[in-house]
C-alpha cells in the first residue's frame, strides 16, 4: 500500500533569468510527516516551498498535491497555508479578526458563530485565550509566532509550510516553539514542511530532512541518517560540527580505504562512493568520535591549545603537527577529574571505520581544509 | 549642566526660528489681520473701516451660490481625481517594472515644472472651437460645446491636481508590505478580496491625505473654473477676488475667507479621523 504523497516535485526546475535557483527536484513527501528542507541561503529551499504554496511557478516539472497536478492553481485555491518569515500578519486588524481572515473567505459563507467558534479554539490551541481582541503590534514576537501558526492551521490545510519560522526568536523561545510545534504536528496529524538553514533546527524537529544545495537535493533521511551517514562532504561539513582532514587515498583493506594524511599517517576510513587510489579526498571526524588519552596511546598525536568547558562535555581544540588543528568532545563525568589541561600533549583515538572519506578535488592532499568551528574556538 | 541645557535651548530657538519668523509674518499676521476684517465694516469709498459687528457673517447667504457650486464641485473634483489617480499610483507602486518606476514617475510630476496658468490655457485651446471640436466636425459631430461647461471645469481640475492625489497614494502602496499580499492569497483570499480587505485599507492614509489636499486646494480654487468655465460657474475663488479687488468689500470678503478656513480644518480633521481609524487603530478608538 503506497498512500498518495502529501506533496510531490517531479522533475522540478525554476529558473529566474539565467540564474537556476532549483535544478531538476524529485521529492515525495508522505502523509503526516514533518519534513525540513535544511540548507545555506541560495539553495533553492525557499523557492521549494514558495512553489508548494503557489507563489512561484516551476519553470519545468509539476508540483503536487495529494496526487493533484498544481500547475495554473493560484495560492488561493490551494489546500495548504503558509506561516511567512517574519509573519506577514495584518497590522490592520485585531488578533481575532488575523485568525478569522481565512474563515471568511470560504465561500460557502460561514456563520459568524461558527468563525468566531473556531477563531476561539485556534487561538486556545496555540495557548493565546483572551487575547483576541489584542492588537498585532501589542504582542511580543513569540505570541506574533503563535497568532501566525493559528491564522495558518485555523483552516485545517492539508500541509503547513514554515518559512524559517523560528529565526525571529530568541534562543530560549526557539527552543520551546520547537518542542511546540513537533507536539502540534503529531496532535494535529498534518505534514509540516518546514524550510530553515538552522541545522541543529532541521535535526531537532522533523522526521525527515531534506538536504538541499546549489538547486539540488543533496541527501533525504531521517535526522540521524543525515548526521551519521551524510552523503557527501557538503552535508558532512553543514550538518552538525566535523572534523575535515585533507588526504589522499593510499589502498583499500577488506571495506575500508586507507587514507595517507598530510603527516603520512595512514587511516582507515569508509567510504560513499568508491574511490580511486591516488585520489583526493577529505576525511571526516565528528568531535565526539575522538577519544583522548595519554601520549602514545592513539593514532594521533597533539597539543591540547584551548578547552571549552560545558558541564556535561568538554571540547577540546588540539593541535596536531603536519595536520591541523582538530575539534574534540569528551563526555565529562562529574567528579572524575578527567579534563586534559591547555598545553598537556595528548593522544587522539578513534575506532577504525568511523571516519568517512569524501573525494574533494579541491584540495590537494597536503593542506588541511579550514575547520570552521576551530576558528570560533581559538 | 546648565550651559548644557541652555545652549540646548539657544540651538532649538535657532533652527525653529526662521521657520516661526516666516509663519508668524506670513500666515498668522495676516490671518489675525483678515479676522479683524471681517467684523468691520465697509468703508465708503471701500476698504475697511473699524467697527465690532457680526452682519457681514450674516450677509454670507448672499454669496450661498459660490458657497453650494464650491462645497460640490471641491469634493466631487478631488473624488474624480482620486478614481483616475488610484488605478496609476497602483500601477506605479505594484505592478510597474522596477526599473520604469523612477521615470514613469518622473513622468507623473514634469508637468508641474509648467505653470498651471498656462496648462490651463492650453486646454482653452484644446477644448476651444478650433480645438477638439473642430476635429469631432471633420467626421461629422457638428455643434459639440466643451469649453465653458461644467464638465470642461472637472476635467481641468482633475489634469492639474492629478500629481497631488497619485503622489501620497503612490507612497502608501509603495510601503505596503508585499507578504501580506502573499499572506492574503494564501488564506484563500481571491485578488479583488485581497484589494479591498489589505491594499485598499492599508493605503488609505494615502488616499486621505491625497483627498483632503486636493479638496482643501479645490476651495479656494479660482483660476480653471474662470478659465474653462468662462465665469458662469461662480466659485467662492472668485467671490473672494470680486470682493477686495472690484467692489472693495474688504471686511465682507475677509469674512467669507476665515468661513472658508474653518471648513478647511474641518475636512481636514474628518479626514484624518476616517485614516486612523480604518487602517488600524480601530476598536481602541471605540473603547
Amino acid at each position: 500500500m503506497t498512500a498518495v504523497p502529501d506533496i510531490e516535485f517531479r522533475g522540478v526546475t525554476k529558473r529566474y533569468g539565467s540564474v537556476t535557483a532549483v535544478s531538476g527536484i524529485d521529492l515525495a513527501v508522505p502523509p503526516s510527516a514533518f519534513v525540513a528542507l535544511l540548507g545555506p541561503s541560495g539553495c533553492g529551499k525557499t523557492t521549494c516551498l514558495r512553489m508548494i504554496g503557489g507563489f512561484e511557478q516551476p519553470s519545468e516539472g509539476a508540483v503536487f498535491i495529494r496526487g493533484r497536478d498544481m500547475a495554473g492553481t493560484p495560492p488561493y485555491r490551494r489546500p495548504v497555508n503558509m506561516v511567512f518569515q517574519q509573519y506577514a500578519l495584518f497590522p490592520h486588524l485585531d488578533v481575532e479578526d488575523n485568525i478569522a481572515y481565512g474563515l471568511r473567505q470560504t465561500r460557502p459563507r460561514l456563520s459568524s458563530r461558527e468563525i468566531s467558534l473556531r477563531a476561539g479554539e485556534a487561538l486556545a490551541m496555540v495557548r493565546l485565550a483572551g487575547y483576541g481582541r489584542r492588537k498585532i503590534h501589542e504582542l511580543s514576537g513569540g505570541q506574533q509566532q503563535r497568532v501566525a501558526l493559528a491564522r495558518a492551521l485555523v483552516n485545517k490545510p492539508a500541509v503547513l509550510l514554515l518559512d524559517e519560522p523560528l529565526a525571529a526568536l530568541d534562543k530560549k523561545l526557539r527552543t520551546d516553539m520547537q518542542i511546540e510545534l513537533q507536539n502540534l504536528q503529531r496532535e494535529i496529524g498534518i505534514t509540516f514542511v518546514l524550510v530553515t538553514h538552522d541545522q541543529e533546527e532541521a535535526l531537532s524537529m522533523s522526521d525527515f530532512v531534506c538536504v538541499m544545495n546549489g538547486g539540488r537535493i543533496v541527501q533525504l533521511g531521517q535526522p540521524s541518517e543525515i548526521y551519521d551517514e551524510p552523503a557527501d562532504l557538503f552535508v558532512a561539513d553543514f550538518v552538525g560540527k566535523t572534523n575535515l582532514l585533507s588526504g589522499k587515498v593510499a589502498g583499500h583493506s577488506a571495506n575500508l580505504v586507507e587514507v595517507a594524511l598530510a603527516d603520512g599517517t595512514v587511516i582507515a576510513a569508509r567510504e560513499r562512493t568508491s574511490l580511486q587510489k591516488g585520489e583526493a579526498v577529505s576525511v571526516s571526524l565528528r568531535p565526539e568520535s575522538l577519544s583522548l588519552g595519554a601520549p602514545g596511546s592513539g593514532r594521533l598525536n597533539g597539543i591540547v591549545r584551548n578547552r571549552i568547558f560545558l558541564g556535561s562535555t568538554a571540547e577540546y581544540a588540539i593541535e596536531v603537527g603536519g595536520i591541523g588543528t582538530l575539534l574534540a568532545k569528551a563526555d565529562h563525568l562529574i567528579g572524575s577529574g578527567n579534563l586534559f589541561k591547555p598545553g598537556e600533549s595528548v593522544a587522539i583515538g578513534f575506532t577504525a571505520g568511523t571516519p568517512l572519506a569524501f573525494p574533494d578535488p579541491k584540495n590537494n592532499g597536503t593542506n588541511q581544509r579550514e575547520n570552521k568551528h576551530v576558528e570560533t574556538i581559538s | 549642566m546648565r550651559s548644557n541645557v541652555l545652549r540646548h535651548n539657544l540651538l532649538t530657538a535657532l533652527l525653529l526660528g526662521p521657520a516661526t519668523a516666516w509663519l508668524v509674518v506670513f500666515l498668522v499676521l495676516p490671518f489675525v489681520a483678515i479676522g479683524v476684517f471681517s467684523v468691520g465694516e465697509r468703508a465708503p469709498e471701500g476698504g475697511y473701516q473699524a467697527a465690532f459687528t457680526l452682519a457681514q457673517y450674516a450677509n454670507l447667504p448672499a454669496r450661498a451660490t459660490a458657497f453650494w457650486n464650491t462645497m460640490v464641485l471641491a469634493p466631487a473634483g478631488a473624488l474624480a481625481c482620486l478614481f483616475v489617480a488610484y488605478p496609476v499610483a497602483y500601477y506605479l507602486a505594484l505592478r510597474a517594472p522596477e526599473r520604469w518606476r523612477l521615470i514613469l514617475l518622473a513622468l507623473v510630476v514634469i508637468p508641474f515644472w509648467t505653470s498651471l496658468l498656462m496648462r490651463t490655457y492650453a486646454w482653452m485651446y484644446v477644448l476651444g472651437g478650433r480645438g477638439i471640436p473642430a476635429l469631432l466636425a471633420t467626421i461629422g459631430f457638428e455643434d459639440v460645446r466643451l469649453i465653458n461647461t461644467p464638465g470642461a471645469v472637472l476635467l481641468g481640475i482633475v489634469y492639474g491636481y492629478l500629481p497631488l492625489m497619485i503622489l501620497p497614494i503612490y507612497v502608501s502602496l509603495e510601503r505596503l508590505d508585499r507578504r501580506l499580499l502573499e499572506a492574503s492569497a494564501d488564506l484563500g483570499a481571491t485578488p479583488i478580496s485581497t484589494f479591498l480587505g489589505v491594499t485598499l485599507r492599508l493605503s488609505l492614509p494615502g488616499v486621505m491625505t491625497g483627498f483632503s489636499l486636493v479638496m482643501i486646494l479645490l476651495l479656494g480654487e479660482y483660476l480653471i473654473p474662470t478659465l474653462l468655465g468662462g465665469g458662469k460657474v461662480f466659485f467662492i475663488g472668485n467671490a473672494l477676488v470680486d470682493l477686495f479687488l472690484q467692489s472693495r468689500n474688504w471686511p465682507f470678503g475677509s469674512a467669507i475667507a476665515i468661513t472658508l478656513v474653518l471648513v478647511s480644518v474641518v475636512v481636514l480633521i474628518v479626514a484624518n479621523r476616517i485614516s486612523t481609524r480604518l487602517s488600524g487603530a480601530r476598536r481602541v478608538d471605540l473603547i
